[in-house]
């Protein structure tokens, strides 16, 4: 059943597929934490149309499947307008943009448990809005939720073959093709189904590792003024 | 208004002495810096705050005292921008705080408006705020660099010498969570003295620390009251302190300026019974 010969000409196209895979993972991880970024603190913006807009969008994307705005953004949208992206970028923008969202509310939850004297001292201390998120607020909440946003980075790399959809050659979809050609199923999806086990136990490891640096020591947490 | 009719030796003061020379005069001689003009504050159904004026002349040292729950600190958090008053105005060096005009009309002000009027006002909490994930001297030096523009060098002397007169310079490189309460709350007077202000207030500073902690602050701050350019206002409930520190005590209660005058009337010949209560419960 199990064909060693067979898995040594798989390897090569699967290494390859995974790199791509690998690629759209941590562009669109890096993508959602800056949307998520932006979102979590327009907000909280004192302005309140920017706060009811974002709103609206954060709730829009939340509620409809990545599939459908991957399609959208692919399909629909140079039709629209004249912008046309290849599969691959448009894949990263729609994994950016889909689990932005889902990360503006992990960024939520740190920024809201900053305690208020925090920004009161701000205020009295007369430092502007961005000097008190970029020195006062952002680095007391985020290091605190650096597990969650790890926890995406695995779901967003295990969302990936979602990507194959609009024609992104990852990972899944290459097996697929080589099933395809060989009539063989089972070396190419335990292949790939081993690549995605070891590459997430190699992310939980690495988020862990983190984890212990920022709250290892107690100095840089807990300032004894809740 | 009560507030009006006791307002004594300073209500009549107007800003001609504006052109005197400042320096060692009575603090009733010079010009108010803060003037709370009948001040409401609501929150929700409950009125704090109920018809108070009050002005704070540069350089004075007000001491704010009254039962818990008199909106004592609402007063000093309004001056900050920490809290809006439902109705009234302060004015900060004759500029309106809360609100601004705009082609011609008087509007509530906007974010830039604040910022630049509450830039003479400094502020010390009860529970120091302090910044965790910042050494002693960064929690010092960082709005120097960032507001006044200050370089590196320029702002690490100053905030070194400001720790030094809250005898912290040993500190320097400590985080927040090593020191003490007193200490913690050492470095936010320092913090906020960095700045410079013309008026600072004290927002029950000592109220959060251990009693053997609360002399220390209590210390610093009486030596920073020598300094005659910086009004204070203290917000307390540390009698002798107020005492010997303030040139005018002001008792509130239930929203109101009940009684004011100087240490030595009030304490000594208090008039009203609401203050004679009062100070009978720290006798």
């Amino acid at each position: 059943m199990w064909n060693w010969d067979y898995v040594n000409d798989l390897l090569p196209s699967l290494l390859k597929a995974f790199g791509v895979t690998l690629g759209a993972t941590i562009a669109g991880f890096l993508l959602s934490i800056v949307i998520g970024l932006v979102f979590a603190v327009a907000a909280r913006s004192s302005i309140g149309p920017v706060r009811w807009i974002v709103r609206a969008v954060v709730e829009f994307i939340r509620s409809t499947p990545l599939l459908v705005q991957l399609f959208f953004l692919y399909f629909s949208l140079p039709m629209l307008t004249p912008f046309a992206m290849p599969a691959f970028i448009t894949g990263i923008i729609g994994l950016g943009l889909h689990y932005g969202t889902y990360m503006s509310e992990v960024f939520r939850s740190g920024i809201d448990a900053v305690p208020t004297g925090q920004w009161e001292a701000s205020t009295a201390l007369h430092l502007s809005k961005r000097k008190t998120w970029l020195s006062v607020i952002l680095p007391q909440a985020l290091p605190p939720v650096i597990p969650v946003m790890g926890n995406y980075l695995i779901v967003i790399f295990k969302e990936t073959p979602t990507l194959s959809a609009i024609t992104v050659v990852e990972l899944l979809l290459t097996a697929k093709s080589e099933a395809s050609i060989t009539y063989r199923v089972f070396e190419p999806y335990t292949l790939a189904g081993l690549l995605f086990l070891v590459t997430s136990l190699l992310f939980s490891f690495g988020i862990r590792l983190l984890e212990r640096r920022y709250f290892g020591t107690k100095q840089l947490t807990g300032g004894g003024k809740r | 208004m009560i507030a009006e009719a006791q307002r004594g030796p300073y209500s009549e003061e107007e800003p001609s002495i504006r052109l005197e020379k400042l320096g060692r005069q009575q603090p009733a001689k010079r010009k108010p810096i803060v003037r709370y003009q009948s001040i409401h504050k609501s929150f929700g159904e409950l009125e704090v705050i109920n018809g108070i004026d009050l002005d704070i002349f540069s350089g004075e040292k007000i001491a704010l005292i009254g039962p818990s729950g008199s909106g004592k600190t609402t007063l000093g958090r309004m001056l900050m921008t920490l809290e809006e008053p439902t109705s009234g105005s302060i004015l900060i060096d004759d500029e309106p705080l809360w609100q601004m005009e705009r082609k011609g009309k008087i509007v509530r002000a906007n974010e830039k408006h604040l910022h630049r009027i509450r830039s003479k006002i400094g502020m010390v909490f009860q529970h120091f705020n302090l910044f965790p994930h910042m050494s002693v001297l960064k929690n010092v030096t960082l709005a120097p660099r960032s507001v006044l523009q200050l370089s590196k060098e320029e702002a690490e002397e100053r905030a070194v010498e400001m720790l030094r007169k809250v005898g912290l310079e040993q500190k320097l490189h400590d985080f927040p969570a090593q020191l003490s309460g007193g200490q913690k709350q050492r470095v936010a007077i320092a913090r906020a003295l960095v700045m410079q202000p013309k008026v600072m207030v004290f927002d029950e500073v000592t109220s959060a620390l251990d009693p053997e902690l609360v002399g220390e602050v209590l210390t610093v701050i009486k030596d920073i009251a020598e300094d005659d350019d910086m009004a204070m206002l203290l917000i307390t409930h540390e009698m002798e302190f107020a005492r010997e520190v303030a040139d005018r005590i002001v008792f509130g209660a239930e929203g109101r300026i009940v009684e004011q005058g100087t240490p030595e009337q009030l304490f000594e010949n208090p008039q009203s019974d609401r203050l004679k209560s009062f100070l009978q419960r720290f006798l």
